[in-house]
C-alpha cells in the first residue's frame, strides 16, 4: 500500500509542478536558515568539557566592598568576575579543593632556536601544576610539572604542538630549552591538539572564543617572580597605591582567574562555607559576598553565547514558522481541490485512516525534497557564514552527521506538521456530497 | 462594488484565509524588527571615528626581553627605545608623520577611568577612555581642535605602563566636556583623574573611544588626550603615509624597525589576528565585522521572508482562481467587466492583507518589547512599522496581480461549461 501511496503522491506533485516547487523551496530555505544559525548557536553554547563540567567551579569574592558595589550599574552582577592577587594566592595556599589553579593570561614572545628567524608572539597562561589534571590537558609528549616545581619556581614550560613545530620543527622536545620573553625554560610537556571552545577556564579574558590556541603554559609562581606581566584585563576600583607589577599584586585590582574541582555537591557546599569564612577573614569591613558557580552556570553568567547568535537563531526560527504556515496554506488548497478524488476513493471503500496515510505521505515527500534542498543550502550557509560572522565564532560551525540528520528530520517533521490540518480536512470530506455535486 | 460577496466567498475558505493572514502578520513582525536591527548596525558602522583615517596605519610590536618598566632606569630605557622607533618610522621616505600611541579608536584595547569634578567624589561624573601621546597626536591623527590649544612640547612627560597618571593638562572631546560641564564652558576648568587635578586646555570636536563593545556604549564619545608617553615592553605606532604611498609605507615599516633592532616581534601572518601592521581601513572592517555580519544575515532573512510570503500569496490566489473559474464565468456572463474581476481579487487581497498587517503591527511592537527585555535592545521607532505595513500591502497587491489578471481573462463561455 505504501508504494501505491508514494506513486499517488508523486503523480499529484507532478500535476502542479510550480506549486510543488514553491513548497519545496519554501521548506528548503526555512530549514536552511534555521539550521545554519542553529549550527552556530550549538557551537557557541555547547559544553566544552562534558565529562567533567559538573565538577568544575569558579569562586568569586567581593574584594571591593558595598560602597563600590553600590555604584555598580548592575547590582545583580554580584562580586567581580576575577580575584585579586592576594585572594587567589590565599585560596591556593589553603588548598581546599580536590584540584585547583589560579591563573592569568600571558602574551609572551618566543625566540626560535634557529638564527636569523624573527621572534614571534604567542598566547598562554600562568597556571599551577593541578591545572593539567583538572581540565584534562592532552599531552603528546611528556606531562605537566609537579607541585614541587610550583614551590621551587622551576623554569619549566608546557608548549603547544604548534609552538613545538615552529621552534623545534616538531618531534619529542621534552628536555629541550626554549627562550620565552628572554628567559630560558625547560620543556616538560608538549600538548596534543587542544583548543577548547569556549575557552572555559578563562572566559573573562578570552571572551570565550579564540582562534588562537594556547601556545605556552608556565608555572604561576615562576612568572610572578620573573615579572611577566598580565596580558588579560585588569579592573581597579581605585588606582594602585604603588607602581609597577609589585604594586598591582598588592592592590585591590582584580586580574586573576581561578578554577577549582569539587567532586560532589557536599564538597561544593563545604567549599562555599570555607569561601565565606575566607572572605570574612580577609575583608572584616563588610559581610562576606561570595559566589561559587558551576562551570555551565558560570559560562551563562559571563554571557559567553553572544546575544547576536541568540537573536539570529530566534529570527531564523521565526522564518521557519512563516515557511510552515505558508506550506500549510498551500497544502490545504492543494488537498481540498482534490475533494472529488477523495470522494471517489472513500466511496470505493478507502477508510479515513487510509486517506490520512496517503496525504501525510504526500506531505512527507514534500518535506523530504525540502530537506534535501535545505541540506544543500545549509551547507552553503555554513560556508557563507564565515564571510558574514566573526571568524572566531563562524569557524566553529560545522556540518556533521548530527546536523545532517537534524536538518532532514526537522524538514520532514515540520512539513508533516504543516500537512496535518490540511490532511484532517481532506479526510473529513463527505463522499456522498462530493459524488452528488459532480 | 460592495464588499459583501467578497466576505461571503472568504467565509468558504476560512482556514486558508486564516493561514495567509497569519503569515502576513508574522512576516511583518519579523521584517520590521530585522530591518530595525539592520538600521541600528548601519548607524553604528557609520559613526565617524573623529580621526582622519586616510593613509593611516598602525604598527603594534613588542620587544623581546625588554626591561620590566617598573623602576626609573628601565622606564627611561624603554622610553628611548620607543623614541628611536618613532624616529626610524619618521625617516621612511613614504611616511609623512609617526607617533607612539597607547591605542586608537576601534582598536578595542581600552584604558578607561572615571573623571570627577571634585577630588573625593564617591562616584565619578563621567567615564572616559585615555589616549596617551605627545603634542604630535592632534596633527598626526587629524583631530579637529574646536577650542583652546594643543599641548606644548614642554608639557609632555613619560611614565611606566603601571605608573601613576598625573597629567597637568588634558585635551577632551566636546562630548566629554559637555557631559562634565553642561553649560559648555569646559575649557580652562579643573577636573580630577584618580584624585589628581588637571586642567582642560583644549577641546577636540570628536574622537571615539577604542572599544566598540556594548559596555562602552554609554560613553562612546568620551575621550581624553594625556600629554604623556607611555613606556612598556610593547608599543603601538600610528603612522600616516604620504598620499597614495600607504602600501609601500606598510611594507617598509616592519623592515626598518627590524633593521634598527631585531629583538622584537612584529607578526606578519595573513589573518587580521596574526599580523601586527594594519591599515586603518582593516581595523575598521575588523572592529565592525560582527555588526556587518548581523546586518547581512538579517537582510538575507528579510529577503527570504518577503519572497516566501509573496510566492505564497501568488500560489494561494492562483488556486482560488482555478477553483472559481465557473463562478467568474457566470459573473462575466452577467455583465461584469474584466476590470471588475481584477478589482475583486485585488480587494480580496487588500482585505486579507489589511487584517494581517494590523495583527502584524501589534506583533512587531510586542516582539520589539520582548527583544528590549531580553537583549537590552532599543525601542523601535513606529516608522519602521508604518513602512513595513506599506511594503507588505504593496507586496500583496503585486503578488495578487498575475493570478487576478488571469482570472479577469476567464471567458464568459466558462459559465456554460461543466467542470
Amino acid at each position: 500500500m505504501f508504494a501505491y501511496y508514494l506513486d499517488l503522491a508523486l503523480r499529484s506533485l507532478k500535476r502542479n509542478k510550480a506549486l510543488t516547487g514553491l513548497m519545496i523551496l519554501t521548506i528548503g530555505f526555512g530549514v536552511a536558515a534555521s539550521m545554519t544559525t542553529w549550527s552556530v548557536f550549538r557551537a557557541v553554547s555547547g559544553d566544552p568539557i562534558p565529562w567533567k563540567s559538573s565538577k568544575l567551579y569558579v569562586p568569586q569574592i567581593d574584594a571591593w566592598g558595598p560602597t563600590v558595589q553600590k555604584n555598580n550599574p548592575d547590582p545583580e552582577k554580584g562580586p567581580p568576575d576575577a580575584l585579586t592577587y592576594g585572594d587567589a594566592v590565599g585560596l591556593m595556599r589553603d588548598h581546599r579543593g580536590k584540584l585547583q589553579s589560579a591563573m592569568y593570561m600571558l602574551s609572551p614572545s618566543v625566540v626560535p632556536a634557529k638564527v636569523g628567524e624573527h621572534p614571534f608572539n604567542t598566547m598562554g597562561h600562568a597556571v599551577f601544576s593541578e591545572f593539567f589534571p583538572m581540565v584534562d590537558v592532552p599531552f603528546k609528549y611528556g606531562s605537566g610539572w609537579s607541585a614541587a616545581d610550583d614551590e621551587s619556581r622551576a623554569q619549566v614550560a608546557v608548549i603547544s604542538s604548534k609552538v613545538n613545530r615552529r621552534v623545534f620543527g616538531g618531534g619529542d622536545s621534552v628536555g629541550k630549552t626554549i627562550n620565552i620573553d628572554g628567559h630560558d625554560y625547560r620543556v616538560v610537556g608538549v600538548m596534543g591538539e587542544w583548543n577548547p571552545q569556549p575557552r572555559f577556564y578563562d572566559v573573562v579574558n578570552t571572551g570565550g572564543f579564540l582562534s588562537q590556541d594556547e601556545g605556552v603554559l608556565l608555572p604561576f609562581n615562576t612568572t610572578i617572580a620573573a615579572d611577566m606581566s598580565n596580558d588579560g584585563n585588569t579592573n581597579c576600583s581605585e588606582a594602585p597605591k604603588e607602581t609597577g607589577f609589585v604594586g598591582l599584586q598588592r592592590s585591590s585590582c582584580i586580574w586573576i582567574e581561578y578554577m577549582v574541582q569539587l567532586d560532589s555537591a557536599a564538597d561544593a557546599q563545604r567549599f562555599k562555607d570555607y569561601l565565606e569564612g575566607f572572605a570574612r577573614q580577609r575583608y572584616p569591613g563588610w559581610a562576606p559576598n561570595v559566589r561559587l558557580r558551576g562551570l555551565m552556570a558560570w559560562l551563562d553568567h559571563e554571557h559567553v553565547v553572544p546575544p547576536d547568535t541568540r537573536i539570529s537563531l530566534y529570527v531564523a526560527l521565526g522564518l521557519l514558522l512563516v515557511c510552515l504556515v505558508n506550506t500549510a496554506g498551500l497544502l490545504l488548497a492543494k488537498f481540498l481541490r482534490r475533494s472529488s478524488e477523495i470522494g471517489v476513493r472513500r466511496a470505493l471503500g478507502a477508510s479515513r485512516r487510509e486517506i490520512y496515510t496517503q496525504f501525510l505521505i504526500e506531505a512527507g515527500m514534500v518535506g523530504l525534497a525540502g530537506g534535501a534542498l535545505g541540506l544543500l543550502l545549509t551547507w552553503l550557509g555554513i560556508v557563507g557564514v564565515g564571510w558574514v560572522l566573526p571568524r572566531d565564532i563562524a569557524d566553529l560551525a560545522r556540518l556533521d552527521v548530527s546536523l545532517f540528520a537534524t536538518t532532514l528530520a526537522v524538514a520532514i517533521v515540520a512539513t508533516m506538521l504543516a500537512g496535518l490540518y490540511p490532511t484532517m480536512r481532506a479526510a473529513a470530506v463527505q463522499p456522498a456530497w462530493q459524488l452528488k455535486s459532480n | 462594488m460592495t464588499l459583501h460577496p467578497i466576505l461571503a466567498a472568504l467565509k468558504k475558505h476560512k482556514a486558508g484565509v486564516t493561514l495567509i493572514t497569519l503569515q502576513i502578520a508574522l512576516t511583518l513582525a519579523i521584517v520590521c524588527n530585522a530591518v530595525f536591527i539592520i538600521g541600528q548596525r548601519v548607524d553604528r558602522i557609520n559613526r565617524p571615528s573623529g580621526i582622519d583615517e586616510n593613509n593611516l596605519f598602525l604598527v603594534t610590536q613588542s620587544w623581546v626581553g625588554a626591561p620590566t618598566g617598573d623602576d626609573e632606569g628601565s622606564i627611561d630605557k624603554l622610553d628611548s627605545m620607543q623614541q628611536a622607533d618613532v624616529a626610524t618610522l619618521r625617516n621612511l621616505p613614504d611616511v609623512e608623520s609617526a607617533i607612539a600611541v597607547n591605542t586608537l579608536p576601534l582598536v578595542n584595547s581600552t584604558w578607561s577611568t572615571g573623571i570627577s569634578l571634585k577630588p573625593d567624589q564617591q562616584r565619578s561624573t563621567a567615564q572616559a577612555a585615555l589616549y596617551f601621546g605627545t603634542e604630535q597626536m592632534v596633527p598626526t591623527l587629524g583631530l579637529k581642535l574646536v577650542a583652546g590649544r594643543n599641548f606644548t612640547s614642554a608639557e609632555i612627560g613619560h611614565m611606566g605602563f603601571r605608573g601613576h597618571n598625573k597629567p597637568p593638562v588634558i585635551i577632551v572631546t566636546k562630548a566629554l566636556g559637555d557631559k562634565l560641564f553642561p553649560k559648555g564652558d569646559a575649557l580652562g576648568k579643573t577636573v580630577y583623574i584618580d584624585r589628581n587635578p588637571t586642567t582642560i586646555v583644549g577641546i577636540v570636536e570628536r574622537m571615539q573611544v577604542p572599544s566598540v563593545n556594548s559596555w562602552a556604549n554609554s560613553w562612546f564619545w568620551n575621550s581624553v588626550l594625556i600629554p604623556t608617553r607611555l613606556d612598556a615592553g610593547f608599543s603601538r605606532y600610528a603612522v600616516r603615509a604620504k598620499p597614495g604611498r600607504l602600501d609601500a609605507a606598510m611594507r617598509e615599516a616592519p623592515k626598518a624597525l627590524y633593521a634598527s633592532n631585531p629583538m622584537r616581534v612584529i607578526e606578519t601572518g595573513a589573518k587580521f589576528e596574526d599580523k601586527s601592521v594594519h591599515s586603518f581601513a582593516e581595523i575598521r572592517r575588523y572592529a565592525y565585522r560582527a555588526d556587518r555580519g548581523m546586518a547581512v544575515l538579517m537582510g538575507v532573512i528579510c529577503l527570504i521572508l518577503l519572497c516566501v510570503t509573496g510566492a505564497g500569496i501568488v500560489g494561494l490566489t492562483s488556486f482560488w482562481v482555478g477553483q472559481r473559474r465557473k463562478q467568474i464565468g457566470i459573473r462575466r456572463a452577467l455583465g461584469a467587466t474584466q476590470v471588475d474581476i481584477l478589482r475583486y481579487f485585488q480587494t480580496e487581497n487588500l482585505m486579507i492583507a489589511g487584517v494581517g498587517v494590523v495583527l502584524g503591527a501589534i506583533l512587531a511592537v510586542g516582539l520589539n518589547l520582548w527583544l528590549m527585555k531580553q537583549f537590552q535592545m532599543d525601542r523601535m521607532s513606529i516608522t519602521y512599522v508604518l513602512v513595513g505595513v506599506v511594503v507588505l500591502l504593496v507586496l500583496g497587491q503585486g503578488a495578487v496581480f498575475a493570478p487576478a489578471r488571469r482570472a479577469s481573462k476567464v471567458s464568459p463561455v466558462e459559465a456554460t461549461r461543466s467542470v
